[in-house]
C-alpha cells in the first residue's frame, strides 16, 4: 500500500519536474530548433515545433560571413588565454596560502575576494583611457589580462578550497622521506590536485567566454569575441531569426556542454566555499 | 613544521597574485577618484578642476540619479524575489526522487551557461517581439492584443530575462544546501507526525537560511552591474537605466568624464555596503 502511494507520488513529481525543466529549457531548445528553419518558417504563423523542412542553410550563411570565424577564434583565445594566465598566477598563490599559511593569510584571502566586489563601471573610464593611450585597445593581450584579473580572486579561492582538502599527513610523510619542496610539489601535490585544477579551469573558461562588460566596451573589431558578435545582431539583423539562432547556437553550444560537466564545481567556485 | 626557507618561498609564490590584484584595484580606482574632481569633457576640450564636490553634488541631485537608483532597486529586488522563491521551490522539487533526475537538473541549469548577449537577444526578438515573437502568437491565439514587451513593460521584461539566467544559480546552490540536510532529523520529525509544511518551515527553511543569504548577497553583487542585458534590449530607454548604465552613458556616450566618475565612485560605495555583509559570512566560514 505504502509502496503504491510512493510510486504514484514519484510519477506525479516526475511529470511536474520534467514539465518545469522543459519550460525553463524551452528558450534554448527553441533557439536551436529555429536555427534549422528557413527565415520564412522561423516567423511562420502558426509556429511549428518540429515539423518543418530542416535545413543547414543558416549555419552555412553565418559561417560564410567572413568574420564569424574570427569572432569565434577571439572567444577561444580570450577564454583559454586568460584561463592559462590566471592559473599560472593562481596556482602558486593558492598553494602557498593553503600549505604555508601565515598570520595574515585569512586577511589576504578576504582582501582578494573584496577586489571582486568592485563594480566594473567604477573603473571603466580609467581602463578605457589607459587602453587607448597605450595602444592596447581592442587587442587580445588587453582582454586576456583584464579577464584574467577579473576572475583571479575566484580561481584562487576555488583552488584554495581544493588544496585544503589534500591531507597534510601525506606532505609530512614526503618531507620526512627527504623530499625537497620542488619534488614535493611535482610528485606529491600535483597528482592529487589535478582534478581540482581541471574543474577550476573549466569554470574560468565558462566565465571568460560569457563575460560581456569588458568585451563589449574594450573591443571593436580585432579582438571582439562572440559576445560582441551576437550584440551586433541587436538590430536590424536580429530580425533574421533563423540566422540569429544559428549564430546563437554556435556561440553557446561549447559552453553548455562544458557547463553540464562542471555543475557541481560551479557551486564551490561561485560561493567562495560558503555553501557546501 | 614550516621552515624559514619554505615560508619565504611561500611569500614569493603569493607575490604575483597580490601585486597584480593590488595594481588592478588601486590604480584605476585612484584614477576614477581623481577624474571625479575634474570638469573633464574631451569632446569639448574641457579639462580643469571642478569646484570641490561639484560633480558629486550634480550627479546625486539630478533626477536621472534618483530614477536610476529606483530602477536598480526595483530590478534587483524583483530578480532576487523570483530567483530565491523559485530557487527554493525548484530545489525542493529536484531533491525528490524522480525518474531522469540528472537530465532534469541539466535542463534547469542550462540557462546559466548562455552568454548574456545571446539570452537578451533571443528573448527580445524571438519571444518578446510584438509582431513575430512567440508571446505575440500566444496572445493572438487567445484573442488578446500582443504586447510590445520592451516598450510597454520594459523593467518587467528585463527582470524576466535576467531571472531566467540566474534562477539556475539559485537553484543549484539551494539544492546543494538541501542535500546536506540531515535525513535522520527529517525522519524523526516525520515519525512524530510533523506535517510536510511544518517540516519545511521548522527544519528545511532554517537549514537553508545561510544558503539563501549567500545567494542573495552574491546575486546582488552581480546584479548591481547588469550591463549586456540592458545594452542589447533597450539601451537604457523606457526607464530601464540602472545606476551602472547611467554611469556608462555619462562616461562613454556623453563623455562627461568628471560627472560619470563621480557616479562611478558612488556605485563603488553602494556595492561595497552589500559586499561587507557577504564578506562577513564568508569570513566566518573560513574559520571553521
Amino acid at each position: 500500500m505504502a509502496r503504491e502511494v510512493s510510486r504514484r507520488r514519484k510519477t506525479v513529481v516526475t511529470i511536474i519536474a520534467w514539465a518545469i525543466g522543459l519550460l525553463i529549457f524551452f528558450p534554448i531548445l527553441w533557439t536551436i530548433l529555429t536555427s534549422f528553419k528557413t527565415e520564412a518558417e522561423a516567423i511562420a504563423d502558426p509556429p511549428s515545433l518540429f515539423f518543418f523542412d530542416w535545413t543547414l542553410e543558416n549555419y552555412e550563411v553565418v559561417g560564410e560571413r567572413s568574420n564569424y570565424g574570427k569572432f569565434l577564434w577571439n572567444s577561444v583565445i580570450l577564454a583559454v588565454g586568460s584561463t592559462i594566465f590566471g592559473l599560472m598566477i593562481a596556482i602558486p598563490s593558492a598553494w602557498s596560502m593553503a600549505f604555508q599559511p601565515g598570520k595574515r593569510t585569512k586577511d589576504v584571502m578576504m582582501w582578494m575576494l573584496s577586489t571582486k566586489m568592485m563594480p566594473a563601471v567604477g573603473v571603466l573610464f580609467p581602463i578605457y583611457i589607459l587602453a587607448r593611450n597605450t595602444g592596447l585597445f581592442d587587442t587580445h593581450i588587453l582582454l586576456i589580462v583584464v579577464l584574467m584579473l577579473m576572475n583571479l580572486p575566484i580561481i584562487i579561492w576555488m583552488l584554495y578550497t581544493y588544496f585544503k582538502e589534500i591531507p597534510v599527513d601525506i606532505l609530512e610523510a614526503a618531507r620526512m622521506d627527504g623530499a625537497s619542496l620542488k619534488s614535493e610539489i611535482i610528485y606529491v601535490l600535483t597528482p592529487m590536485a589535478l582534478p581540482g585544477i581541471a574543474s577550476t579551469m573549466l569554470l574560468n573558461i565558462i566565465l571568460a567566454w560569457n563575460e560581456a562588460f569588458w568585451t563589449l566596451n574594450l573591443t571593436t573589431i580585432n579582438a571582439a569575441p562572440l559576445t560582441a558578435f551576437i550584440a551586433s545582431y541587436s538590430s536590424p539583423e536580429g530580425l533574421f531569426y533563423a540566422k540569429l539562432s544559428a549564430a546563437s547556437t554556435m556561440a553557446i553550444a561549447p559552453i553548455l556542454i562544458m557547463g553540464w560537466f562542471s555543475q557541481k564545481q560551479l557551486v564551490r567556485g561561485l560561493t567562495f566555499g560558503a555553501v557546501k | 613544521m614550516a621552515t624559514q626557507h619554505s615560508r619565504s618561498a611561500a611569500k614569493l609564490m603569493n607575490a604575483p597574485a597580490v601585486f597584480l590584484l593590488l595594481v588592478w584595484m588601486l590604480v584605476p580606482l585612484c584614477m576614477t577618484l581623481y577624474f571625479s574632481f575634474l570638469d573633464y569633457r574631451p569632446l569639448r576640450g574641457v579639462y580643469e578642476w571642478a569646484d570641490g564636490f561639484e560633480n558629486y553634488a550634480r550627479f546625486v541631485s539630478s533626477s536621472s540619479f534618483t530614477d536610476s537608483v529606483l530602477t536598480t532597486l526595483i530590478m534587483v529586488g524583483g530578480i532576487l524575489m523570483i530567483t530565491v522563491i523559485g530557487g527554493v521551490l525548484l530545489a525542493l522539487l529536484l531533491d525528490q526522487p524522480i525518474w531522469g533526475q540528472g537530465i532534469v537538473r541539466i535542463l534547469v541549469i542550462a540557462p546559466f551557461f548562455v552568454m548574456p548577449t545571446v539570452s537578451a537577444l533571443v528573448w527580445k526578438n524571438m519571444f518578446m517581439n510584438p509582431v513575430n515573437g512567440l508571446f505575440a502568437y500566444l496572445w493572438k491565439f487567445f484573442g488578446a492584443t500582443p504586447i510590445d514587451w520592451l516598450s510597454q513593460a520594459p523593467i518587467f521584461s528585463i527582470v524576466w530575462i535576467v531571472s531566467w539566467q540566474w534562477l539556475p544559480f539559485a537553484t543549484l546552490i539551494l539544492l546543494t544546501a538541501i542535500q546536506s540536510l540531515d535525513s535522520e532529523q527529517m525522519e524523526a520529525a516525520e515519525m512524530d507526525g510533523a506535517s510536510a509544511l511544518s517540516r519545511f518551515a521548522y527544519i528545511t527553511l532554517p537549514h537553508l537560511a545561510r544558503a539563501i543569504t549567500v545567494v542573495v548577497l552574491i546575486q546582488t553583487i552581480f546584479l548591481l552591474s547588469i550591463f549586456a542585458e540592458i545594452f542589447v534590449t533597450t539601451n537604457g530607454a523606457f526607464g530601464t537605466r540602472t545606476l551602472t548604465y547611467l554611469v556608462y552613458q555619462r562616461v562613454l556616450e556623453s563623455q562627461n568624464i568628471g560627472l560619470g566618475s563621480a557616479g562611478g565612485i558612488i556605485a563603488v560605495i553602494l556595492a561595497n555596503i552589500v559586499a561587507i555583509f557577504l564578506m562577513r559570512i564568508v569570513g566566518k566560514n573560513l574559520d571553521n
